[in-house]
């Protein structure tokens, strides 16, 4: 009988994403607020009732009380976040902060599911972001000096980035974490945010030069360098990518895209013959049966958690994702797609690609150059991110081991996305603000 | 008055003819400007698009093959919904089923036991041939849904599939039989379309105590009767080989006309001598009558006028050092000769002996790509899956794999072989209602106790017009391939028409 219900829950759950998916892309259709309005709360409720069927599945099936404190607690969570944005910042984008509440609820759905006592450090420390978050956009507003630190947002990150490299703790062979006791910290999460502010404070003035271009590049280059040999292939694509397409946009030179993505290509080659790590990342790739004992067998358990979930899903706590090792933070994909099915993972994969084009939307409206740029850097490196770590998952590119932004389980990641969104909600603010001035001298 | 409107008209169409145009100026400036946006947006886009596309290709295409995988166990976990489908022969007998009693404990039951034991497999200590090739249909449940829904409510466990399997327990029977107390394997085909009919293996074990036996099995490596001979057993090929050397030397010359050799009874070049079998004399001879007899001294002088390096261009063509398409565990065959292997091993070679090394199975799938006109089908085990109640979940189709040879080629080989049976090493096959055509083989080996013994093998297919059959026999150290493998093949072809 159990079994009936989970097996008409994945249904009703990939019907609810699907309503959710499909209207975060007709709203941008309405012109009129009123609209906009109802279906933003429409996707409001949509999110709470997958919520709600998802965490009702888990726990008939679990039988665990811990489920339903979890549930409480994130419908709480919905329920103050929304609240506080309608109340402090009228002019946020709510799709941008719906997308955020989905996001994080099919992590928490996934996490609960796996392994509740993660799911509840999780919801701490997501809780805890989303309070200092709340400041973020005021300080946007007030701190307009932000541009001029460049040299301290260059040593503070290459800073942070150094620290890893020589005292981090070695995780399968990367170094990416130091422990502090309490909570281990993985900076260059955090020097994500702080290399963009970087380069746009660099990039931003028209007046730059070529000289100053080269400088530029050359200090980006030791960021990505600097990751390479800390073995975080992951983050050293994310920083790389953005550093090209920043550049790209605020010089308006094809060459420098052209260029930048040939010298990322050389450099790929050249990381393969030198680095042996990076060779197996491609051999595990290319054939994961061949060496499935090793290195291959965490790809090779990913697919078959993507293979047996199908189009449909095993529906929830039907699957074994426990199999695939580090599930919780690299391969909750690889677990979506087994329990929730191909389609639902698809829908993700829209909400994503829907959270990016919005990023780029408001940065497209800014005015102001320097805050122009960071929305499009931040908004690329979340892009790619999700393309390297679901691409990853699913073997249509080697695996660099990174985490899917708000849904993996982790701490440092889910803490540096929430306060990036929060930026971007800054800066959208920071542009509505100008509309109304310019409809005001008009 | 009127032309001052004509003229207010005018200007008035001036003026808006003006703002459009600053209008399109507008937009176009502002399209420059954001140019760049829109690159990276659909630079973006294609990323996320090309993702959803793999997806959809990964469950389209690629899906069945990934969870199909004999490292996939995930479906064992499934074990407590569905109870393991049935796994049938063509002829609709059962060759493995999942007992339950009373208390709910389940037994897998073969009730052909040894018979099949290797390609039926196990279902236990990491599971075996069919049982883990076909793991995941014998997992899965396509029954009737109303049905699946009554047994979720009821708590029952849902049948799993059954898998019908391409074996014939007639034909299996008369195999098994047939090949006695001997070790060794036989293979047969269905040439047309690469159905596997028959697979046993000798030395065998009972699949009903595996479990049990599993130590004593696993040990005994004198006999390795958990070893699938059929797929997995690496022989000298010996005189079946001169089917290569055949076709070889078909390739270089474009016909076996004119062929002529005076056979003494024995070759030596570089001091190496081989002798025909027996010590025969077979005199002055042409291709066909070489290759009934099994002349060795002929074929060696073939073989050495021919050389290395075309030898193994064909050995290869046949597949020899390269990868089956056979489902089940295999190894590969093995035909290593060099540039310049020195006259020896290259005599040694030609007649089947030196370093080249074969499966029972794929000399049978060479046997039924000359029977099939040229065209190797691609070897299945699984004919079809059905519900419990006998609805086709899915068909297996036969394709081809590859055309080892041209009609042509195949052809002349066809005849050659015919030879063999009417007037070479296999008349035992002769005389009898339906046409038959082959080659023997006598490989020899040195034993265990360090004596030389003699392999007996044959490879051939019956009613050469339109073959139904496609066979490969190996009896270990048993003696010539006329002796003990010929007589196997001819009570398989005997139970196949005549009971």
């Amino acid at each position: 009988m159990l079994n009936l219900i989970i097996e008409l829950s994945k249904y009703l759950l990939l019907i609810l994403i699907v309503l959710y998916t499909f209207e975060s892309f007709t709203v941008f259709k309405y012109e009129d607020d009123y609209d906009k309005r109802y279906i933003l709360r429409k996707q409001l409720l949509l999110i709470v009732f997958l919520d709600f069927t998802a965490f009702l599945v888990i726990f008939l099936k679990t039988e665990k009380v811990e489920i339903i404190y979890l549930f409480g607690a994130l419908l709480l969570y919905l329920i103050v976040v929304q609240a506080l944005y309608r109340i402090f910042y009228k002019k946020a984008s709510i799709l941008l902060l719906n997308h955020m509440c989905m996001l994080l609820s099919i992590g928490f759905i996934m996490l609960s599911r796996l392994a509740p006592e993660s799911a509840i450090r999780q919801f701490a420390i997501v809780a805890a972001a989303t309070v200092i978050a709340m400041v973020i956009p005021i300080m946007i507003k007030k701190m307009y000096f932000l541009k001029n630190w460049t040299w301290f947002y260059a040593a503070l990150g290459l800073g942070l980035l150094l620290i890893v490299l020589i005292f981090g703790k070695n995780v399968n062979g990367a170094k990416i974490n130091i422990d502090l006791g309490f909570f281990v910290f993985q900076p260059s999460e955090f020097v994500k945010i702080i290399f963009v502010f970087f380069v746009a404070s660099r990039l931003y003035r028209k007046s730059a030069t070529f000289r100053d271009h080269v400088i530029t590049t050359i200090i980006a280059a030791v960021y990505v360098l600097t990751l390479v040999l800390s073995r975080d292939l992951g983050s050293a694509v994310v920083f790389f990518i953005t550093y090209v397409v920043m550049l790209y946009v605020a010089t308006k030179k094809p060459f420098y895209l052209f260029a930048g993505l040939g010298s990322g290509c050389a450099a790929a080659v050249i990381a393969y013959f030198l680095f042996s790590h990076v060779r197996q990342r491609v051999v595990a790739w290319k054939a994961p049966f061949s060496v499935y004992e090793g290195a291959g067998f965490q790809i090779v358990q990913g697919l078959f958690a993507i293979g047996a979930g199908g189009w449909f899903g095993m529906g929830l706590c039907q699957g074994s994702p426990e199999m695939i090792p580090f599930v919780k933070q690299d391969y909750m994909f690889a677990a979506i797609c087994e329990e929730l099915g191909g389609l639902f993972a698809i829908c993700l994969i829209l909400i994503c690609m829907s959270m990016f084009l919005l990023v780029v939307n408001i940065s497209l409206r800014i005015k102001k150059r320097f805050y122009k740029l960071i929305a499009l850097g931040l908004g690329t490196e979340y892009a790619f991110q999700v393309f390297l770590t679901i691409g990853g998952v699913s073997k249509f590119i080697p695996m660099t081991g990174i985490t899917l932004p708000l849904v993996s389980y982790g701490g440092s990641s889910v803490l540096s996305t929430i306060i990036m969104l929060a930026i971007i909600q800054g800066l959208y603010i920071l542009r509505e603000d100008e509309d109304e001035e310019i409809e005001r001298q008009k | 008055m009127r032309k001052l409107k004509d003229k207010n008209k005018k200007s008035a169409k001036k003026s808006q003819r003006d703002e459009e145009i600053m209008k399109k100026k507008r937009k176009k400036a502002k399209r420059s400007k954001n140019k760049e946006y829109t690159i990276i947006s659909y630079f973006f886009v294609v990323i996320f698009i090309s993702l959803i596309g793999y997806m959809v290709y990964f469950n389209v295409v690629k899906r069945e093959d990934v969870i199909s995988s004999p490292y996939n166990t995930r479906q064992n976990q499934l074990a407590d919904r569905i109870t393991r489908g049935k796994i049938l022969s063509s002829d609709g007998q059962t060759l493995a089923y999942t007992e339950t009693d009373e208390e709910g404990n389940e037994t897998r039951v073969y009730p052909y036991g040894n018979k099949f034991a290797h390609v039926v497999g196990y279902d236990c200590n990491g599971k075996n041939g069919i049982e883990a090739l076909a793991n995941f249909s014998l997992m899965s449940s396509h029954n009737n849904y109303i049905e699946q829904v009554k047994n979720e409510i009821l708590e029952n466990k849902n049948p799993g599939d059954s898998v019908v399997t391409t074996l014939n327990t007639k034909l299996q029977e008369a195999a098994y039989n047939a090949l006695g107390s001997y070790n060794g394997a036989v293979v047969v085909l269905d040439p047309k379309t690469g159905a596997v009919l028959v697979s046993v293996s000798k030395p065998d074990f009972n699949p009903n105590t595996v479990e049990a036996d599993w130590d004593t099995l696993v040990n005994d490596s004198a006999n390795s009767s958990l070893l699938n001979r059929a797929t997995q057993g690496a022989y000298p090929p010996g005189s079946i080989f001169k089917v290569v050397d055949a076709l070889a030397y078909l390739r270089e010359h474009g016909t076996i006309d004119g062929f002529s050799y005076n056979c003494k009874g024995s070759i030596t070049v570089d001091d190496h001598k081989i002798p025909c079998f027996g010590g025969e004399v077979h005199g002055s001879e042409d291709f066909t009558k070489a290759f009934a007899k099994s002349c060795n001294t002929a074929f060696t002088q073939i073989g050495l006028d021919l050389g290395a390096e075309k030898l193994q261009k064909t050995a290869e063509s046949l597949l020899f050092n390269s990868k089956l398409p056979i489902p089940l565990e295999y190894n590969k065959s093995k035909f290593e000769l060099g540039k310049a292997p020195g006259n020896p091993l290259l005599m040694q070679t030609a007649i089947g002996q030196g370093n080249t090394l074969v499966s029972p199975m794929h000399m049978a799938m060479i046997t039924s790509a000359i029977a099939n006109d040229g065209k190797l089908m691609k070897p299945y085990y699984i004919e079809k899956v059905e519900t419990v109640s006998g609805q086709t979940v899915e068909t297996t189709k036969p394709s081809v794999y590859k055309e080892l040879m041209s009609e042509e080629e195949a052809g002349v080989l066809k005849t050659l072989m015919e030879e063999v049976v009417k007037s070479g090493t296999a008349t035992k096959l002769s005389g009898e209602s339906y046409s038959a055509a082959g080659k023997t083989g006598s490989a020899e080996y040195t034993g265990s106790d360090g004596k030389i013994k003699t392999h007996s093998w044959f490879i051939g297919f019956s009613n050469v017009e339109d073959p139904d059959l496609a066979i490969a026999v190996i009896a270990e150290g048993a003696g010539t391939g006329s002796k003990v493998a010929v007589p196997v093949a001819h009570q398989v072809f005997n139970s196949f028409y005549y009971n």
